[in-house]
């Protein structure tokens, strides 16, 4: 299963803004609670991200050097 | 709480102490637990307790009226947090947890005793200060000399790992760098054009090594 964003439920005012811009339909709203139903088509634009008012969702990025630029 | 000798002598503060010194200052520890995004200290309240932690990710952060962040420190672990407000005053900066956390602290009161009783540590405290101070001019340097491009790669360098670094959302690299997140994007594509970074999906790759360092000013 691909990495998916991080949602901290305790933060989460069940707005349902990150459901209304993820272009990807990856996120539901449900009985209040957001989850991420389609985990295969989350691209993860951050999208969701940039619009969570209450900073509920997170979408970390790794950096990594390329193998053989180390 | 029961925690082992080794673990505390980690700790900036306690190294070079005696066994009977140790055993005083593990009756002082207490452990704390955080989930990504919990705020465990509030800039401007009274300071509680210094942080040491253990595993986990935390930054600290100052907030500006109109909501803007700016990451002062990321805690990593083996290192301390709210040093300063320990020592009198109140919390200069609120703190949060990027990752799920452990960490252990001591409250100020027990701080105070532990370096009235043991010399060390308080000759700990100042080395540890002292380090505080040189992360600061750090930071101010950054902030007054430095193109967003170039802050933004030495972010890049700074975090590129093998899943040994914290990972970082856009948000909190532009407040670390002191910019917008907005900028941070623009500066993700202006890398990727110059042939120095690729992003893919939640990866940031550093493609080529040599132009990043370049862009970013770091001397080879």
């Amino acid at each position: 299963m691909p990495e998916l964003p991080v949602i901290n439920e305790a933060k989460c005012d069940h707005c349902g803004l990150c459901v209304s811009v993820c272009v990807c339909g990856a996120l539901q709203l449900k009985d209040n609670k957001i989850s991420i139903v389609k985990v295969n088509d989350c691209g993860w634009c951050t999208m969701c991200e940039l619009v969570c008012p209450t900073g509920a969702i997170s979408c970390p990025f790794e950096i990594i050097i390329e193998d053989d630029k180390k | 709480m029961a925690i082992s000798l080794d673990s505390l002598k980690s700790i900036p503060y306690f190294t070079g102490l005696s066994d009977s010194a140790m055993a005083a200052v593990n009756s002082h520890i207490f452990e704390k637990k955080a989930v990504r995004g919990d705020i465990l200290v509030f800039e401007g309240e009274p300071a509680e307790a210094m942080y040491y932690v253990t595993s986990g990710v935390v930054k600290v952060f100052k907030t500006s009226a109109d909501g803007k962040e700016q990451i002062l420190r990321i805690i990593r672990p083996g290192d301390t947090f709210n040093d300063v407000p320990a020592l009198g005053g109140v919390n200069l900066a609120s703190a949060a947890a990027l990752s799920v956390a452990v960490l252990y602290g001591i409250k100020k009161k027990d701080l105070e005793t532990l370096s009235r009783d043991f010399p060390q540590v308080a000759l700990n405290i100042i080395k540890v200060l002292s380090i505080r101070v040189q992360e600061m001019i750090s930071l101010v340097e950054d902030l007054s000399f430095r193109h967003v491009n170039s802050r933004v790669a030495k972010i890049l360098l700074e975090y590129a790992g093998n899943g040994d670094k914290p990972r970082l959302t856009q948000q909190e690299m532009a407040a670390m760098i002191g910019t917008a997140r907005e900028m941070v994007g623009r500066s993700f594509r202006s890398l990727e054009a110059e042939g120095a970074i690729r992003v893919e999906r939640n990866h940031i790759i550093i493609a080529d090594y040599v132009i990043l360092k370049k862009i970013a000013g770091v001397a080879e």
